[in-house]
């Protein structure tokens, strides 16, 4: 939502228009805000249950399940989170996963797209459609061989494991390489007559230019990693080495479980992608425009 | 000796001088490639690439992790596979998980988009609600949504009483909990669609709707006309993306159902997951993967032939 946005008119603003003048806009109108009014209904009130159940008594549950409010409020809930699993490792593992592997592929990617973008080097087309075919592999048909890659090297429920397999992705080397194409040549050929290598190229003229596609694909991995629950759970065997996902995932699956502990629960793991999302959310939204647009 | 290998060293040295400029100079340009190309390509290429391979060699065996023997079988997982009615379950639940999801994604995403197009504060604002659980993890989504529906505890339970249709089961229910979580899908991803539509949205000149609207176009043909039209290859892309990921749909059964009641939600990657990681049978595991993969295969040669379809530019 830049301002540049706000300025275009846009497809929307005509067509209103339009109906406007014609006259029959009332109807039309009223159906669309119904409409959006029942959706935001629907979109929003499993969230404020959420919120509000986490605070509330087990008994108040049981007893009014119909209201949204909790008729006495209780933080029986989130002292559950802490006593009932190890929250602050799984806090912790989540953190360390999704942060640190979300740094390595920002290098690793971006360093492997300036290659495919900016050098001319034999093999280049080929390296350029081994990214695409992983790309178009589901991430199910390697998880088998990859967990039995990591039972030799002594690597299940270890942070490397849990990291290194996936401290790249094709996706994020393909839009670096769609980024970095952009720019124009003369930025480097001029940096290589004033005697710069390409490590200097690369980090000191690409990336500096390159910072909206650093934080897309940043926050499009960050918040894959931090809500990915197949690969921790595949990866990981003790409660001290799982992810927030895949402890509450379990948590849950237990026969007895505390209602109020398990929303709290559900509430902390979303609290950071919910803060990022109000902070961030253009580049949440550019993310998800330039998968749209290519 | 000395003197002809020093009559003929100016020759071959020239030679490799000219030589080995060109090799420098290619050494040159490939060393630095190979090192920027290194990490990203070390890591594909032992946790991706190469598991593939390996994937389809497990998928030819009775494999089990850590033995020392693994009997060949050649085709006999896939045989078996066609044989297994969970199996064909589970590539059904698949299918109309698919379907239906990204059939209602893609109206729902449509009618929001429309509805919410303009740019003013307020559209911004509501956008974002609807935006908002795309990018919350399936799996609070999926305990949410569990617990919403409890017939003992949750809201839903509540209203369909109140509304004299008892304590409905909706995840209890082998009829009704299929539809739920296809219903569940598509309240998490519409937004997503939303989204890339709006973005396709801004891309639809102003002048043709002024012109259309000359000729005296209505509403209703201004969409016909211009913006479904235009909005074509973004909604292609978006039903391609969500085709490809309710396919995969892993993180809502597992939370919501685990795949039951009596297998009525399982799906290909749940199936996948209790056959390789609770039962240990990573032969027939692997080979489910290469079914899911074959599926994917004729989806990704669709996205490929839309691709080219719009690589005008």
């Amino acid at each position: 939502m830049s301002t540049e946005t706000l300025r275009r008119p846009t497809a929307g603003t005509s067509a209103r228009r339009d109906r406007r003048r014609s006259g029959s806009s009332t109807l039309g109108t009223v159906s669309r805000w119904v409409f959006v009014g029942v959706g935001l209904v629907f979109a929003l009130v499993p969230f404020i249950w959420m919120l509000s159940a986490s605070f509330r008594t087990e008994r108040d549950l049981f007893g009014n399940p119909a209201s949204l409010f909790p008729t006495e409020w209780t933080l029986h809930g989130y002292q559950g989170v802490w006593e009932q699993l190890p929250f602050l490792l799984l806090v912790f593992n989540t953190i360390v996963f999704a942060g640190v592997t979300t740094l390595l592929t920002l290098l690793f990617d971006s360093m492997c797209a300036y290659a495919l973008a900016r050098i001319d080097f034999r093999g280049r087309t080929i390296a350029f459609w081994l990214v695409l075919v992983t790309l178009m592999v589901p991430f199910q048909v390697t998880l088998i061989p990859v967990f039995v890659e990591l039972f030799h090297l002594d690597w299940l429920n270890t942070y490397q494991g849990l990291i290194i397999p996936r401290a790249t992705s094709a996706f994020g080397i393909f839009l670096f390489r769609q980024f970095f194409v952009s720019i124009p040549r003369e930025l480097d050929e001029a940096a290589r007559i004033d005697g710069a290598g390409h490590f200097r190229i690369y980090w000191q003229i690409i990336l500096p230019l390159a910072k909206p596609a650093i934080a897309t694909v940043a926050v499009l991995n960050f918040t894959a990693l931090w809500n990915d629950l197949l690969w921790p759970l595949v990866v990981t065997s003790t409660p001290e080495m799982r992810t927030l996902p895949a402890g509450l995932a379990l948590f849950g699956g237990q026969h007895v479980t505390d209602h109020a502990v398990l929303m709290a629960g559900a509430v902390i793991s979303l609290l950071p992608i919910a803060i990022a999302f109000f902070l961030a959310q253009r580049y949440f939204v550019a993310g998800v425009a330039t998968t749209g647009l290519k | 000796m000395t003197v002809l290998t020093k009559v003929r060293e100016p020759q071959d040295g020239s030679r490799t001088g000219i030589r080995g400029e060109r090799r420098r100079r290619r050494r040159f340009r490939l060393s630095p490639a190979l090192l920027f190309l290194a990490p990203s390509f070390l890591i594909l290429g032992v946790f991706v690439l190469w598991p593939i391979l390996v994937s389809f060699w497990y998928s030819l065996h009775e494999w089990t992790i850590g033995a020392d023997d693994q009997p060949w079988v050649g085709l006999g997982n896939y045989i078996a596979l066609t044989q297994d009615p969970k199996f064909w379950g589970a590539l059904l639940h698949t299918v109309e998980i698919t379907v239906i999801s990204v059939a209602g994604i893609v109206v729902l995403g449509l009618a929001l988009a429309l509805a919410l197009a303009r740019d003013n504060l307020g559209s911004r604002i509501i956008r974002s609600a609807f935006f908002f659980p795309t990018v919350v993890s399936l799996t609070s989504i999926g305990l949410v949504w569990r617990f919403l529906l409890d017939p003992d505890l949750g809201l839903v339970g509540a209203i369909t009483s109140a509304l004299g249709l008892g304590n409905v089961g909706f995840l209890q229910s082998p009829q009704l909990a299929l539809p739920t979580i296809i219903f569940v899908n598509i309240w998490k991803n519409a937004g997503f669609v939303m989204i890339i539509l709006i973005a396709g949205l801004k891309g639809v000149p102003a002048e043709r709707y002024e012109a259309a609207r000359l000729d005296g176009a209505g509403s209703w043909a201004l969409l016909r006309y211009i913006t479904l039209p235009a909005l074509r290859p973004t909604m292609l892309f978006g039903t391609l993306i969500m085709t490809i990921q309710s396919f995969q749909l892993f993180d809502l059964v597992y939370v919501m159902t685990g795949g039951g009641p009596l297998f009525s939600t399982d799906t290909l990657v749940t199936m996948l997951f209790r056959e390789g990681f609770v039962n240990f049978q990573t032969g027939y595991a692997a080979a489910i993967s290469w079914a899911l993969f074959l599926v994917i295969v004729i989806i990704s040669a669709l996205q490929l032939r839309i691709f080219r379809y719009n690589d005008v530019d």
